[in-house]
């Protein structure tokens, strides 16, 4: 199934929550449940309340909106789910600003959550995005942590990104 | 035979540049970054063996057993932090 507009957007501009959704539910009369879940960038590292003053984001053109149109394909095989959205921001972004959208649309709540948080792993562990973090210390690029390892690892899939 | 050789984030910041077109004798991507690994400096460094470093064939995730072909782009990346 294809959907228009397009399942993947990556892009420096910031994203409007509720046109997305919009979007997302005039496709489908189906739909009774949309799922969203919204990324931002936080001012802190573990301890270090306030210290981030910006964040880089870097990516790999082609590669990485293949792998997510590859991650909904995937959750389309195994949730039961109609339409889905992610857009995932790069360049230089501040504390606060929105990073990352993945919103899913099904008939009932139960499958649009699952997909939703589903997307999410896949992505923080499969999809080509390297975070730089701009503190008092100088710039310095994000660590991939297990814990996002083990998220993907409860759906069965197999990872060692971190 | 020719291949692409595309870097990114701190391992494209150590190599000093993020797109190289390569000859190599490599016949797979595990003997490529050894015989990346021989240049030394940047490509040392960050390519070394114990480093956390991830690879795309084509931009496909891929292991260092997958064979290396006429033409092919291959990526080396540290593990993604998107999200």
């Amino acid at each position: 199934m294809k959907q228009d507009p397009a399942w993947v957007s990556i892009q420096t501009q910031d994203f409007d929550l509720n046109a997305e959704i919009a979007a997302l539910r005039a496709q489908d009369g189906r739909v009774g449940a949309v799922c969203s879940f919204v990324g931002t960038v936080r001012d802190r590292t573990a301890g270090q309340p306030g210290q981030i003053s910006s964040l880089e984001l870097e990516h790999y053109p082609g590669m990485t909106e293949a792998a997510i149109e590859a991650m909904i394909d995937a959750a389309l095989q195994r949730f039961d789910i109609y339409g889905a959205r992610v857009i995932h921001r790069i360049g230089l972004l501040q504390p606060l600003d929105q990073i990352v959208l993945v919103a899913v649309t099904s008939a009932h709540r139960g499958e649009s959550f699952a997909a939703c948080e589903f997307l999410m792993d896949y992505l923080k562990t499969q999809a080509p995005f390297w975070k730089k973090e701009t503190s008092p210390e100088g710039a310095c690029w994000v660590d991939a942590r297990v814990s996002d390892d083990a998220a993907l690892a409860r759906w069965g899939i197999d990872t060692r990104n971190s | 035979m020719k291949i692409t050789v595309k870097y990114f984030a701190s391992i494209r910041e150590a190599i000093g540049t993020g797109v190289e077109v390569r000859e190599t004798q490599a016949n797979t991507l595990g003997a490529l970054r050894d015989e990346l690994i021989a240049l030394g400096d940047g490509h040392a460094e960050s390519l070394a063996r114990g480093r956390a470093v991830r690879l795309a064939l084509n931009q496909i995730m891929a292991n260092e057993a997958e064979a290396l072909t006429e033409g092919a782009e291959v990526a080396f990346f540290p593990p993604v932090t998107g999200g």
